[in-house]
């Protein structure tokens, strides 16, 4: 099984080095152990979605790649930088990951502009009409220029999880990283936050996706990675994962939310 | 354009929803018990207001010839005697301060009232007003002692009246409130050794009274100094009511801190942000906005505490007031002086209360669909 995984990540983007490099991964929440010897290597310009059921560690996993949280056992490289208590470390990493969360996490006492241009301005050090000019941009592809000057309480939920995406944008990350963007959202709002996904899909940027919609999935995912408990149970394309699941684990969990949807 | 299409006109509402009518009418009378109500403590309202009126306006004596207080004594509190204030004002305004020199401790008044004025506006908010405080502070400072400039030097012991009041609360909470921030931030710290640090200061002066802390500095403190060394006794009831009002405060911005979600931080550590732009662009600018109303209840209750340096000898506002009717020809006039003096407690105080109403309004907008 491990030669498949292998073959399927390189068949991704052979000739590039990976941008992300987890290694025998181990992370426990006081005596639970959410993450269990987890190795996972994502290739530059790689997309992947990881799914499985509430609890699996799901969440945990990509917020130790940007450092949100802390392994306690193995090794975390992005970008080619090991993740450790170095400071330095953990500011270039912050800077080339981006990161969108369920529940957007926008700063509510910012306008939509000010809460795209603040990063910009004082981790990259860039001039304010230069980070407004590059924020206007990030918020045309996401199809809302008109609402720059507004609060983001003013905004529907679809909108303030498009500007949360361009937020991370302004930051030009090597990597994006979403954690069910589209979970707290009306039925009718999941589909422009995926559009915008798909989009950015496109670019090339790597993005390392927690997500259910099987249908985004499909449509962009180079790989599918299954948790369970904490660990990796399997991986593989989507049209595999979701046609002809190996494991037990996966086959409840595929007919539960089909069931769902 | 078809009929249809002419929309109907808004008409004005009716008189009886709208203007002063329609407003007493449903807040003053709208029922039979509520009408009584208010026709009692309407009648009750005016009474008073007639009757004060008579004591302090027509019935009142306003000047005496040289401490000749005969014709207040023979109002038999008729009326009032405000001769007591228009003699005493200069007493009240500014202690013992030499007579000559009474304008630099009202300059240092209007200094201080500027200062106010520039800080509440929100088009000052820049980085420049750091500059105009200190610039004001420093030209307090050289007003009120001299000893440079060609001014007479004036030793703190002769400072007093409203200057007094003034100088401790706006340095009491100019210091106050940044190192409550501080201490606020140093009890969410990670690190136990700065954790701990804050939780024993906010303990430790949050359990005994103001009081014996005033003592405490005004007593205690000059016997730890090395022999010789005097601390002005005004800066130790200074630092006293800033360690105080601190304490208070850092519990204030700690419930503020609370309220925010931890997305917030997630956010912003995502982003990049260091732990001290963290904190300056979006922890605090949310945190502090919130606590607006607790803040400035805090700040108007410790204005008022400064009065409380009467007991260790500072001659405050209110000991100012207390002190200008001990003279036998002026005792007995408590009243007139009581209430002048809180009436300009009260002005402060007022203004304060008033100018966070307006800020939260605004501050909050963003909350506002
Ligand atoms: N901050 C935390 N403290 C303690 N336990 C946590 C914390 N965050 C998550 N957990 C637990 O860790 C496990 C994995 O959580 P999570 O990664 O959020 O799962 P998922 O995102 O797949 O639903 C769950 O059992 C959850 O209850
Ligand atoms: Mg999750």
């Amino acid at each position: 099984m491990s030669n498949t995984m292998e073959a399927v990540a390189s068949a991704a983007r052979a000739d590039a080095p990976p941008a992300i490099m987890l290694d025998k991964v181990n992370k426990w929440y006081g005596a639970m152990h959410v993450l269990r010897d987890v190795s996972l290597n994502v290739a530059l310009g790689e997309r992947l979605v990881v799914c499985g059921p509430s609890g699996s560690g799901k969440s945990t996993l990509i917020r130790c790649i940007n450092r949100l949280e802390t392994h306690q056992e193995g090794s975390i490289k992005v970008d080619g930088i090991e993740l450790s208590d170095d400071l330095r470390a953990l500011d270039a990493i912050r800077r080339e990951v981006g990161m969108v969360f369920q529940s957007f996490n926008l700063f509510p006492h910012l306008t939509i502009l000010e809460n795209c241009t603040l990063a910009p301005i004082w981790v990259r050090h860039m001039p304010k009409a230069e980070a407004e000019a590059l924020a206007m941009q990030y918020l045309e592809r996401v199809k809302i220029p008109e609402q720059a000057k507004k609060y983001p309480g003013q905004l529907s939920g679809g909108q303030q999880q498009r500007v949360a995406i361009a937020r991370a944008l302004c930051m030009k990350p090597k990597i994006m990283l979403f954690d069910e963007p589209t979970s707290a959202l009306d039925p009718e709002m999941i589909k422009e936050v995926l559009e915008v996904m798909v989009s950015l899909a496109e670019t090339g940027m790597t993005m390392v996706c927690v997500t259910h919609e099987m249908g985004f999935a499909r449509q962009v995912a180079d790989r599918v990675v299954f948790m369970d408990r904490g660990e990796i149970v399997e991986q593989g394309p989507p049209g595999e994962i979701f046609e002809n699941p190996r494991t037990d684990r996966l086959k409840l969990f595929l007919s539960q939310i089909l069931r769902g949807h | 354009m078809s009929d249809a299409a002419i929309p109907t006109p808004a008409r004005p509402a009716p008189i009886t929803l709208v203007g002063p009518i329609a407003w007493v009418r449903n807040n003053l009378f709208s029922g039979w018990i509520s009408g009584l109500i208010s026709l009692v403590l309407l009648f009750l309202i005016v009474k008073w207001a007639l009757g004060f009126i008579e004591w302090g306006v027509i019935n009142a004596v306003w000047s005496v010839p040289n401490n000749q207080t005969q014709a207040c004594r023979d109002l038999r509190g008729t009326g009032a005697c405000w001769a007591v204030i228009t003699e005493k004002h200069r007493f009240i305004l500014f202690g013992t301060y030499p007579y000559e020199e009474q304008w630099r401790a009202f300059l240092s008044i209007l200094i201080f009232s500027g200062l106010f004025i520039v800080s509440a506006m929100r088009s000052f908010w820049r980085k420049e007003l750091a500059l105009v405080w200190i610039g004001a502070l420093t030209a307090i400072g050289v007003l009120m002692w001299g000893g440079v400039l060609g001014l007479n030097y004036v030793p703190q012991e002769r400072w007093g009246g409203l200057v007094i009041t003034l100088i401790l609360a706006t340095f009491g909470l100019a210091f106050a409130f940044p190192l409550s921030i501080l201490v606020a931030l140093g009890r969410r710290s990670r690190l136990p050794a700065i954790k701990a640090l804050c939780v024993i200061y906010v303990e430790l002066i949050r359990g005994v009274p103001l009081i014996s802390l005033l003592f405490m500095a005004s007593v205690m403190f000059p016997l730890f100094l090395p022999e010789g060394m005097n601390i002005d006794k005004l800066l130790r009831a200074q630092i006293a009511i800033i360690l105080f009002a601190g304490a208070y405060l850092a519990e204030v911005v700690r419930g503020g801190l609370q309220t925010l979600p931890r997305g917030q931080y997630e956010a912003a550590d995502a982003l990049g942000l260091s732990y001290w732009k963290k904190t300056g662009f979006i922890v605090l600018p949310q945190a502090l906005r919130l606590v607006i109303p607790p803040l400035v209840n805090t700040f108007i209750g410790f204005f008022k505490d400064t009065s409380l340096v009467l007991i260790i000898g500072i001659f405050d506002l209110l000991t100012a007031g207390k002190t200008a009717i001990i003279e036998p020809a002026w005792q007995g006039f408590g009243i007139e002086v009581y209430l002048t003096v809180g009436f300009i407690y009260f002005c402060f105080c007022f203004a304060m209360s008033r100018y966070s109403q307006n800020l939260e309004a605004e501050l909050n907008r963003h909350r506002v669909r």
